[in-house]
């Protein structure tokens, strides 16, 4: 792989940029490999990276049904925080910040991760009681967090309408939070794992799990069989049905998602903005775009579209807390395939399949643990045992009621 | 989606129910000596089937009676609405 440098820049732009090498190979499948990742979004890439870069496996395949990142990678809406009530779930988020501070370094690609803060509004007591409660446990747990007064919110933001429907009280801000370029996390890694000698493999739809004597011994796939002394699932929303294909459930249950985004403007709104209370998210891309984001649809679906009820659910609360953002329009709208947990908590664990592991269960926000979550679980896999920050996150938590429990701590919105 | 038949009201707006996820799971009755992974089953692991998929719904803004769809998780597609206790349809040849 040539590195990506202002040298290489000038002199790709001497043939008129007609000459860039490719970014990944296309291999065909080889015969088998010592691991094979279901799922070519952002974690599994990242698990492949961590597993050819710092595990000192490199025999990888990572098969992607579609294209990379065109799943829940290319759908969220890009923010990245680390601020969550419970201890585990620090580990695992602020593993993921603190590697996301030097990602674009380490991959020699520009995933353009903006620390531009994240600010929580708190609009009724019991808002005020939660954003106290967590944003000293976050504080507690050695994670940036600061209370703002509603006049320290308007300076941020003059442009917000604190005396809406419910006044806005307060604010918990992480200065460390902000976005990052969803696709080019997933281009990133996927070019660090194929330099590694990754073999990335596109348009391959795993179809069964073979299993014998209850060990993972390969799978099937629209493009024949592949061996595997290992398989990690991460396959997001799907990962029930990779479950069923080994025979057994998974505590999870997948729901639509959706985010929309206006057309571009000029640069108005400079940090992402979350509202549990009225549940509403924004934040502004680099293009200009709005990115809107609230709650995920209330029924099983795999459809990948989301109901017209919860875009009004969305604009609502926008329009409330920045009354100037009604005059715009929105551009797209689309939705992802959620797997949520009932405790709001991921899965990253072995399976009653031998050899067979999961990283699932990120529910609605997924994109910003993408490096923690590979970087654990990729050494978990290489060990055949999980490591300390991905250990807490073991399916048998719902059998033993050890639930790391999130859905009522730390917010909805992500 | 977006109309739901009601078998108690008819046809009415997707918004005025709410879906409460899989249906048929019943509730064990030796209890007392259930073991933590039969209650975890219970409580917890859902088929989250891809495809046809067997559901409670309640029509909260309407009767606010409970009743179960047959619905297609991948087309959003409902095949039919039946009330608690009934037979569902389709049962002999695709229960999940």
């Amino acid at each position: 792989m040539k590195a990506y440098s202002l040298f290489s820049l000038a002199r790709n732009a001497m043939s008129y940029h007609r000459n860039w090498q490719r970014v990944w190979r296309s291999p065909d499948p080889k015969k088998s490999y010592d691991v094979v990742i279901i799922g070519g979004g952002g974690h599994g890439l990242a698990t492949a990276y961590y597993l050819a870069t710092q595990c000192g496996v490199n025999n990888v395949a990572v098969l992607e049904k579609g294209w990379l990142g065109g799943g829940n990678t290319g759908r969220n809406t890009t923010i990245v925080r680390s601020n969550y009530l419970l201890d585990a779930s620090a580990g695992i988020y602020e593993h993921a910040v603190k590697l996301w501070e030097g990602l674009s370094q380490e991959l020699n690609y520009n995933v353009m991760f903006s620390q531009r803060g994240l600010l929580h509004l708190a609009h009724s007591v019991h808002d005020m009681q939660e954003i106290g409660r967590r944003g000293n446990a976050i504080y507690l747990n050695g994670i940036d967090s600061e209370f703002l007064t509603p006049q320290q919110v308007k300076e941020m933001l003059p442009i917000i309408n604190l005396n809406c429907r419910y006044p806005v009280m307060g604010g918990l801000l992480q200065k460390r939070g902000g976005t990052a370029r969803h696709d080019a996390v997933a281009w990133g890694y996927a070019r660090g794992a194929d330099a590694a000698g990754v073999d990335i493999i596109q348009n391959c739809e795993v179809t069964g799990i073979r299993v014998d004597n209850n060990k993972v011994v390969g799978v099937d796939t629209s493009r024949g069989y592949i061996g595997a002394r290992k398989v990690g699932a991460v396959a997001a929303g799907n990962s029930s049905v990779i479950a069923e294909m080994a025979g057994f459930k998974l505590p999870l249950e997948s729901y639509p998602l959706q985010a929309l985004v206006s057309e571009p403007v000029k640069p108005i709104i400079d940090c992402v903005v979350m509202s549990n209370g009225i549940h509403v998210y924004v934040s502004q891309s680099d293009k200009g775009e709005l990115v809107v984001g609230s709650g995920s649809d209330a029924y099983n679906s795999y459809s990948q579209r989301g109901s017209f009820d919860l875009i009004e659910h969305t604009v609502g609360p926008l329009c409330e807390l920045f009354p100037l953002f009604s005059r715009l329009r929105m551009l797209r709208q689309w939705a992802g395939i959620v797997d949520v947990t009932v405790d709001r908590s991921p899965i990253m664990s072995k399976s009653p399949v031998e050899n067979l592991y999961f990283n699932c269960g990120w529910g609605t926000g997924g994109f910003k643990a993408t490096p923690g979550s590979g970087h654990a679980f990729a050494h978990s896999i290489a060990n055949s045992e999980m490591n300390e920050i991905a250990a807490p996150f073991s399916i048998d938590r719902f059998n033993s009621g050890a639930l790391i429990d999130e859905g009522a701590a730390a917010a909805v919105a992500h | 989606m977006f109309i739901i038949d009601c078998p108690y009201c008819g046809k009415r707006d997707q918004t005025e129910f709410s879906c409460h996820g899989e249906a048929h799971i019943a509730r064990p009755t030796d209890t007392q000596n259930l073991t933590d992974e039969q209650w975890g089953e219970y409580v917890f692991f859902r088929s989250n089937t891809k495809g046809l998929h067997r559901e409670r719904w309640v029509h909260t803004h309407g009767c606010r009676r409970w009743f179960n769809a047959l619905r297609n998780t991948v087309t959003d597609e409902i095949f039919a609405t039946y009330r608690v206790g009934e037979v569902p349809p389709g049962a002999a040849e695709s229960q999940p």
